[in-house]
């Protein structure tokens, strides 16, 4: 795993014993298919996010098809296959905000973090997602980042915006 | 029994019956889509909607109950208007290109309409997904096409145990895909088809093959040869509105001529030889087994004209299915040992057209074309294995699935039903009835028996027109047992062996037997698998049934097809005697091994992609 140094420093146990804790979870479980949201979660618990290999292990221990699995892990929005940067850019896309430019909002921070939505930067500083409608829409197009919201936002201005969290 | 109404009408319907299926008892038509009786019942696509007294909202009448005294109601204002909103809402979401489509006039969404007399003015929405993933070699997944409606999910995770297909993300963005990126290319598909038949629209359908089958056909410099599997005949009619188990064997060889092929050869031929190298490669792995043992010596061995083998595993299984050979590979890799060798009945016949043919008819093997009209989408891919080839030249060059050929002869403008019956050509056209057997599950296995008993023992198998009844059938694993006495002098070492056999089609079934050979708890020494349930005449090739008994009316066809001919027993096959003396010399001799057997490859369950 390449990202194993760049993830936080409080976290004591290594990638093995990371897997061995999954193995576990998954045989409490009873690697029943009607557990798999459950074994989910403790995994991206234990891993922060699920990745692909993680998902092969649950695969091969449930003895399920990956392509099963990633349609639950898809189908929830809690469960993540990137890891989570430090901030998280949600950008609305809400009838308002779409009407007046959400779009060019994630084209422009598409290039500037040089990721697609979903994704993460290399250096872990943002994650991009977007959202139906984030209750800002008298003031779209309207774009939060953790827990700041801005609102009619202009897309020349994304890049100051985005400096701040540097 | 529950009573109820329905429109008015009174019916009694039997406990766990849905509207739907009392509906249909009295003749009323209630349109469904998603549907599909017997596999796929979830009430995903809500067209089936019906009125029922109490019931504040309407109810989807294919996956409620029946219960007593209910007043359904199937034809009022709010119904019609239910459906056609719901009907509306999946068009607005769908190419409407249906003068381009291979579906059209097959394609049930289409047939729905003609119900709900949608409104041409419905509105033209956002379109969600619009991609087509051709990087298999046998399905193609056309993503704009698809409804929803999930039957695929069902029959590729419930039905085919292997589980590629699954609904990805949700709400708008929500598709059926093999997860991930993954193509369906990449994944541990095995290419068996099954999807592409149960599909009511063109959102899953065969890799086409029948544009190159045509070039081949345009070119003067290729010698164009044409072989069919035993299950197409009992199938092709379909596609022209025949009744399902219609044998036009006749027909079928007639517009292949008229086609423009150049050689018109029977697959069945191919089926009996591999009976011949199957069977003796099975004794060849029991006396293996039995020397293994220290039970008989080697010199017996060299007498009986087979080979020393060490190695031998058994119980042997059949491998003339690639869907399953692909299946085993993903997901029992530590069982390929107990695959026959044997390549498929097809690709044997290819090798022996470019060779033993080909000499013959002065032609060079790499002037041949070989067409294979298969009732298998897997066929498609395995011509592409690189196993397939011998002297350079592949095998094989285009495999039709039965769907193909049908839309191939319509657009010859061939007029099928006024077709005289034509025959197969010399020398790879005559079979037994045992080959006709082969496109039905348990065929292959009784074929075998009927050829090694009589072998082995000089009589003929001990059973009523000479069927093995236990392994004929639907069920999904069947089982048979023959004891060998009073062998022949050469075999009488056999005698007292109980032949215990299993036979299952569709890859769950393969997959429980292939579990108890892993945990060393099989009981058999013999096993034949198919890819699909009830064989290659439910193929993921074959014309979409519209008949619930198709595959019964298929089976009983191929089993009338055997019981019409003279010789049923593949080693009766006087072709196969003579190319045997001419060509091949002994079973599993040195031309057998180069050209009628194969290897197989260790592939990870997750497929290539990860
Ligand atoms: S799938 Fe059916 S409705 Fe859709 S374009 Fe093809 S024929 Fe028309
Ligand atoms: S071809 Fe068979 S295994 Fe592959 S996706 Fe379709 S049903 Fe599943
Ligand atoms: S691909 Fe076909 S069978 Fe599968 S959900 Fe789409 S429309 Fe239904
Ligand atoms: S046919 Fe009943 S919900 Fe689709």
């Amino acid at each position: 795993m390449s990202n194993n140094e760049t993830q936080c420093g409080c976290c004591e146990i290594n990638e093995n014993e990371k897997f061995s804790l999954l193995r576990q979870t998954i045989e409490k479980y009873e690697a029943k298919e009607s557990n798999l949201i459950q074994i989910l979660h403790m995994a991206q618990a234990i891993f922060g996010y699920l990745p692909e290999n993680v998902l092969i292990t649950i695969a091969d221990e449930m003895n399920l098809s990956m392509s099963r699995i990633q349609g639950v892990v898809s189908f929830y929005s809690l469960f993540s296959t990137q890891p989570k940067g430090k901030h998280t850019i949600k950008v609305c896309l809400g009838t308002a905000c779409y009407v007046r430019g959400g779009s060019k909002i994630v084209e422009r921070i598409k290039e500037l973090l040089e990721i697609d939505v979903g994704e993460t930067t290399k250096d872990m500083t943002f994650s991009l997602e977007v959202m139906r409608c984030i209750g800002a829409c008298g003031l779209a197009p309207a774009i939060a980042i953790d827990d700041t919201v801005y609102k009619r936002v202009n897309p020349n201005k994304l890049r100051q915006i985005l400096a701040q969290y540097e | 029994m529950i009573n109820l109404t329905v429109n008015g009408k009174s019916v009694s319907v039997p406990e766990g019956a849905t509207i739907l299926d009392a509906a249909r008892k009295l003749n009323v038509k209630i349109p469904t889509l998603c549907h599909l009786e017997n596999i796929h019942k979830t009430g995903s696509c809500r067209i089936c909607m019906v009125e029922v007294e109490g019931a504040r909202t309407l109810q989807a009448s294919c996956v409620t109950p029946a219960s007593e005294g209910m007043v359904v109601r199937t034809n009022t204002e709010r119904v019609r208007e239910s459906r056609k909103i719901m009907y509306e809402l999946i068009l607005s979401d769908h190419p409407k290109d249906c003068l381009s489509c291979s579906r059209n006039k097959s394609c049930e969404l289409q047939a729905v309409g003609e119900i709900i007399q949608a409104d041409e003015s419905s509105y033209e929405g956002e379109k969600s997904k619009e991609y087509i993933d051709e990087s298999s070699p046998s399905i193609v997944r056309d993503a704009a096409k698809c409804i929803l409606c999930r039957r695929c999910v069902t029959i590729c995770n419930e039905v085919q145990g292997v589980g590629i297909l699954n609904a990805q993300d949700r709400g708008f963005a929500s598709a059926i895909s093999a997860g991930g990126k993954t193509l369906l290319g990449q994944a541990a598909c095995t290419n068996c088809g099954q999807c592409t038949v149960v599909c009511p629209v063109n959102a899953l359908h065969e890799k086409d093959s029948t544009q190159d089958v045509w070039a081949a056909l345009a070119n003067p410099a290729k010698t164009v040869v044409v072989q069919t599997a035993p299950a197409i005949r009992a199938a092709l009619g379909e596609e022209f509105g025949y009744e399902a188990g219609t044998l036009v064997t006749g027909k079928m060889a007639s517009a292949l001529r008229d086609m423009g092929f150049d050689h018109v050869f029977d697959t069945n031929f191919a089926a009996d030889l591999t009976i011949i190298e199957e069977g003796t490669e099975f004794l060849n792995r029991i006396v293996g087994m039995l020397y293994q043992k220290g039970a008989i010596s080697a010199k017996k061995i060299d007498e009986l004209g087979l080979h020393r083998n060490v190695n031998a595993t058994i119980p042997m299984i059949t491998s003339c299915s690639p869907g399953w050979i692909k299946f085993i590979e993903h997901y029992y890799p530590g069982q390929l040992g107990n695959v026959s060798s044997c390549k498929s009945p097809h690709m044997m016949l290819g090798a022996l057209a470019k060779s033993y043919f080909a000499e013959k008819i002065g032609v060079r093997p790499e002037d041949m074309y070989v067409v294979s009209i298969m009732p298998c989408t897997a066929k498609k891919y395995e011509i592409t294995r690189p196993e397939m080839v011998n002297g350079g030249v592949a095998n094989v060059d285009a495999v039709l699935t039965t769907r193909e050929l049908a839309r191939m002869i319509k657009e010859a403008g061939i007029n099928f039903e006024k077709l005289a019956d034509g025959g197969f050509d010399s020398p790879l056209g005559l079979s037994s009835g045992a080959a006709d057997i082969f496109g039905s599950t348990g065929g292959v296995m009784e074929a075998a028996l009927r050829t090694v008993y009589e072998l082995v023992t000089g009589r003929q198998l001990p059973f009523d027109k000479l069927h093995v009844a236990p392994i004929a059938g639907f069920e999904r694993i069947k089982t048979a047992e023959l004891v060998i006495e009073n062998a022949k002098e050469e075999w009488a070492f056999l005698n007292g062996v109980a032949v215990k056999v299993a036979v299952t089609s569709g890859l769950v079934g393969a997959g429980i037997l292939m579990n108890e050979i892993k945990d060393g708890e099989s009981l058999y020494l013999f096993i034949e698998v198919m890819g699909c349930p009830g064989g290659c005449i439910n193929g993921g090739g074959q014309p979409r049934p519209r008949d619930e008994k198709a595959k019964e009316k298929r089976m009983a066809a191929l089993y009338r097809e055997d019981e019409g001919k003279k010789i049923r027993k593949s080693h009766e096959n006087p072709d196969i005697v003579k190319i045997y003396e001419e060509f091949l010399g002994k079973p599993l001799g040195h031309t057998s091994h180069e050209l009628l057997h194969t290897t197989y490859t260790v592939r990870g369950r997750h497929g290539a992609a990860n």
